[in-house]
């Protein structure tokens, strides 16, 4: 298993072997922190002082906690936090999913998905455009369900491995995630209105 | 209504899989370099002035990466990223002493515990640099020397091929290596011409070396030991010049019933 083998090479030598843990995570990293800011500058500040911060804290680590890490999950739990830091810290406003402007539109334009026959669109960029905007329809959430749905259905978790990231029981984790589910869908229904 | 149509219809469904189509985005450039860093496994250079000019010298957490003569920082810096594709900035210490001392052929790189950053070479590349780190600063070996030490007496071009990818000349005295019929032979860092300078400032003699292989004169025999040496061998600056004899190969100094000099080893001395 390459998860182990990495795991075990940072036991045995961290400096050594660090380089290759950033190269394997870092677009991982850099993708989530993205869904979770909506910025690319903010982004790459998040996934670089994450890794700072896990490379902080390995070696801090006897070996036998590194070699029995959950590598990803724990990753992305750093992640996460720096995140919540920064955002606490900048006190970014919040723009709710329900008020109309800009999130408004987003949901409208992201409700036209190519799932839907009566309005299939044929071109990629309309596609990419979709995405984008519920991409930033995503980053309006409040950020328990915004966490919780981006490591459940965009970085592709098990329900299990959220609740494992997030130190949430099971339950709240899965309620976490379809709310989230439920409130994408609300407001891309109400501005469809 | 059949099931795919009433899939599609679905508005949840249609939510995550929006969610599931979003791409995974490749982490910025300049993402890696900014982590290591800031850990403190970022590759930084120093400075050196050598007799053959300035001299860069790149070092990462592993050792010394990559050796360069340039015409400022900022062209190394430049020579560094294209070659292993991650940026460098200049260290701001002092170079250490056994660097300095190194470079200048004051020390023995094998003596000096200098750590080298290797980790792009073939382990046969990486026994070729080895072995060329034992030689003396003074002296010179031939290729066929370096061959035969490392147990492949027969890849004497690839050895010269091995030196001439060494990543970090001068502290890897690859300068020392020189060819078997005594030219010099060719160097990376400018050529045969700073080839010379180096082993000039380290007193070995190049020109001296030149014209005794012109002479057919490979090697120094001790007459009252009766052992022979490479003419650079620091062993012999002790032999007064009536003691010593001179051969064109191994073959005629064995003949002569001389033995090989147990430290510059000229050929294979018995365990």
């Amino acid at each position: 298993m390459p998860q182990q083998e990495l795991l075990n090479a940072l036991a045995d030598d961290l400096d050594g072997a660090f380089e290759r843990l950033v190269r394997t995570f870092q677009d991982r990293l850099y993708t989530f922190a993205h869904r979770l800011c909506g910025g690319r500058e903010d982004a790459e500040e998040v996934a670089q002082d994450a890794f700072v911060r896990a490379y902080r804290a390995l070696g801090t680590y006897p070996e036998e906690r590194i070699r029995a890490l959950a590598l990803q999950a724990w990753l992305y739990r750093i992640t996460l936090n720096v995140a919540r830091n920064r955002r606490r810290r900048k006190r970014l406003p919040q723009v709710s999913i329900d008020n109309g402007g800009a999130a408004g539109e987003a949901a409208r334009l992201a409700w036209d998905s190519p799932d839907d026959p009566g309005s299939r669109p044929d071109s990629r960029l309309e596609q990419a455009q979709q995405r984008a905007n519920l991409a930033s329809l995503v980053s309006t959430l409040p950020e328990r369900y915004r966490s919780a749905i981006i490591l459940r259905y965009v970085e592709g978790l098990s329900l299990e491995e959220v609740a494992d990231v997030l130190k949430q029981p099971l339950g709240t984790a899965k309620s976490n995630v379809h709310r989230a589910v439920n409130l994408l869908r609300r407001a891309i229904t109400e501005s469809r209105r | 209504m059949n099931r795919k149509l009433k899939a599609s219809m679905n508005p949840t469904l249609t939510v995550v899989r929006g969610l599931k189509s979003l791409p995974r985005e490749h982490a910025p450039k300049s993402l890696l370099p900014a982590v290591l860093h800031r850990v403190g496994l970022g590759d930084t250079y120093w400075r050196l002035e050598t007799s053959i000019g300035p001299v860069f010298v790149a070092r990462s957490r592993a050792g010394i990466s990559m050796v360069t003569r340039a015409r400022s920082g900022s062209e190394f810096a430049r020579l560094f990223e294209s070659r292993f594709g991650r940026p460098i900035a200049p260290d701001k210490s002092r170079p250490p002493r056994n660097v300095r001392a190194v470079a200048e052929g004051r020390l023995r790189g094998r003596d000096a515990g200098l750590r080298f950053d290797l980790r792009g070479l073939s382990e046969f590349e990486r026994a070729v640099l080895g072995k060329a780190l034992e030689i003396p600063p003074g002296e010179v070996r031939p290729y066929s020397w370096i061959a035969r030490e490392i147990g492949h007496p027969d890849a004497v071009r690839a050895t010269g091929s091995a030196l001439a990818k060494n990543p970090v000349p001068l502290l890897i005295p690859c300068h020392r290596v020189v060819r078997s019929d005594g030219h010099i032979g060719n160097y990376s860092m400018g050529g045969s011409r700073n080839k010379r300078a180096l082993l000039e400032s380290e007193g070995a003699q190049p020109d001296m070396l030149e014209k005794l292989a012109a002479a057919g004169v490979r090697y120094f025999g001790n007459e009252k030991e009766r052992y022979f040496c490479f003419p650079t061998c620091g062993g012999l600056q002790s032999l007064m010049k009536e003691n010593r004899v001179h051969f064109g190969s191994q073959q005629e100094a064995l003949t002569a019933g001389y033995h090989p000099c147990g430290s510059c080893r000229p050929a294979a001395v018995a365990a």
